[in-house]
């Protein structure tokens, strides 16, 4: 379980994040949704440690942290290794194939051994639908070949949480379907997902929890249903506002 | 004319394979190290003690850009000797000529070098640094796994023009009684009164090895862009 409490981050003195308490249960899938600029990349980096708050506490299965108080580097990659993140310009490796971006991070950080850690790559990348693509650069790939990729590169450090930033954001339609496809696959299987996202419809579907931030934020954190039920006039708007976009 | 080339030319090549070849070789090689350790030191996050590196290692960048190499040459050769330091070299710092060349060459292409991989470094997107951080890795993984090999084949072109002048500037090193191939054409002018002759066959040899270098750039960029080239 990864909670946060009385997260606060300011960039040049603008506060992103304003005293944001929230849970993210194992083995469900949370939505981040919000407007453009409201924090929800700045919340689900924080989870990563790519961004910094100045205060709050993390709390890590038993574990409890304080970023008022700041991390060792041991706690650091303590906490990456358990939450991977999946970025919306994939940030493939583009010096090594797609299976040695897989197997990067199982052999260098894991220390897995070549020949096992080869065949989970190749598992995986059967999984997400890209078997053959074993050993072409990630510069033949498609947009959306390009992100199953990564999804199968966070997937190979059996993460506990993915962390997903508009993972679909960049792609064409057609493309972006066969990468939520993969993410319905994953939520189905119960792997802990975190995802932010301006998809509605693929929100509605997957979505355990939804958390809505606005201007730093929470707005709502609650279920599914009880999110796309609301009477709350400000998130009624931004729905139908963001399904029109998406007709 | 056939005669003098062919008289010289053995002498100008034995030359250049005794002293200028390996004096660039050497220098760049040893240069190179300078290079990634001062760039290493200049993007470094670290505080501390660390300024005062940095502190220094701006300084030494400074200095072997901002004054020509020949002086720099002499300064080592034939001002050291009077650098007397109590203790440590009361009687001055007398290098012999071959070592005082190939330690102000690889200072010098040690300076300019470093800012081309401090460059490089610097342009590779920070998406790489985050995606390598978040499977975990240290920021010296990072740096040795997946942002330097990316940063060399974009310092490729630069340091390869760097080598090439350093070819070239080690004819200075006849400055400092080094017998290279430089030094050994004007010995030879000064005996056979062809001065012409001598000074475009040595120019037409250093453009030769120039040449040969050029082609061997494109080889090793052709090899480190297979990932960038036939792109979709
Ligand atoms: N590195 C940064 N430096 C300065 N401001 C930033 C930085 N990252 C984000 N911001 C600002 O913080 C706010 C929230 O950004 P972000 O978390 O990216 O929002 P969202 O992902 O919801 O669009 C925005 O106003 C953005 O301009
Ligand atoms: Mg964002």
């Amino acid at each position: 379980m990864l909670k946060l409490e009385k997260l606060n981050k300011s960039f040049n003195g603008h506060r992103v994040l304003d005293s944001i308490s929230t849970t993210f249960p194992e083995h469900e899938t949370t939505v981040i949704l919000g407007p453009s600029g409201s924090g929800k990349s700045t919340l689900l980096r924080s989870l990563n440690l790519l961004e910094r708050p100045e205060s709050g506490l993390y709390r890590f299965d038993d574990e409890l942290f304080d970023f008022a108080k700041g991390f060792s580097t041991k706690e650091v990659l303590k906490i990456r290794r358990k939450t991977e993140m999946v970025f919306q310009d994939y940030n493939l490796f583009p010096h090594l194939t797609v299976l040695k971006n897989i197997t990067e991070g199982p052999i260098q950080v894991l220390h897995e051994k070549s020949d096992p850690a080869k065949k989970r790559a190749q598992e995986l990348l059967k999984k997400v639908g890209l078997g053959d693509k074993a050993a072409v650069y990630p510069n033949q790939l498609s947009g959306g070949q390009a992100q199953r990729v990564a999804i199968a590169r966070s997937l190979a450090m059996k993460p506990e949480y993915v962390l997903l930033d508009e993972p679909t954001s960049a792609l064409d339609p057609e493309l972006e379907l066969e990468v939520l496809k993969v993410l319905r696959q994953l939520a189905q299987e119960k792997q802990s997902l975190i995802i932010v996202t301006h998809n509605m419809a693929f929100a509605r579907e997957v979505a355990e929890r939804v958390l809505f931030i606005e201007n730093g934020h929470v707005l709502f954190d609650g279920s599914n249903q009880d999110f796309f039920n609301t009477k709350n006039k400000r998130i009624v708007d931004f729905i139908s506002a963001m399904t029109f976009e998406n007709i | 004319m056939w005669d003098i080339i062919t008289n010289a030319l053995p002498q100008l090549i034995a030359a250049g394979l005794k002293y200028t070849i390996p004096i660039a070789i050497i220098s760049f090689l040893i240069g190179l190290v300078l290079a990634l350790l001062t760039a290493l030191v200049r993007i470094s996050k670290k505080g501390g003690a660390f300024y005062v590196l940095k502190a220094i290692v701006r300084f030494y960048v400074w200095l072997f850009r901002s004054t020509p190499l020949l002086v720099q040459l002499f300064i080592v050769y034939f001002g050291l000797p009077y650098l007397k330091i109590s203790g440590l070299a009361p009687e001055g710092i007398k290098l012999t000529p071959l070592v005082a060349g190939i330690l102000t060459f690889s200072l010098n292409t040690g300076a300019y070098c470093s800012e081309t991989m401090r460059a490089a470094i610097l342009s590779i997107p920070k998406g790489q640094w985050e995606a390598a951080y978040s499977i975990g890795m240290t920021r010296a993984l990072a740096l040795r796994r997946i942002i330097l090999p990316q940063a060399i084949r974009v310092s490729l072109p630069p340091l390869a023009n760097s080598f090439i002048s350093l070819v070239k500037d080690t004819s200075l090193a006849a400055s400092i009684t080094i017998v290279e191939m430089f030094e050994v054409s004007q010995q030879i002018a000064a005996q056979n009164y062809q001065p012409l002759v001598m000074y475009c066959l040595v120019a037409a040899l250093y453009a030769v090895a120039c040449s040969l270098l050029s082609w061997l750039q494109g080889y090793l960029e052709k090899v480190t862009s297979r990932y960038v080239s036939n792109a979709n």
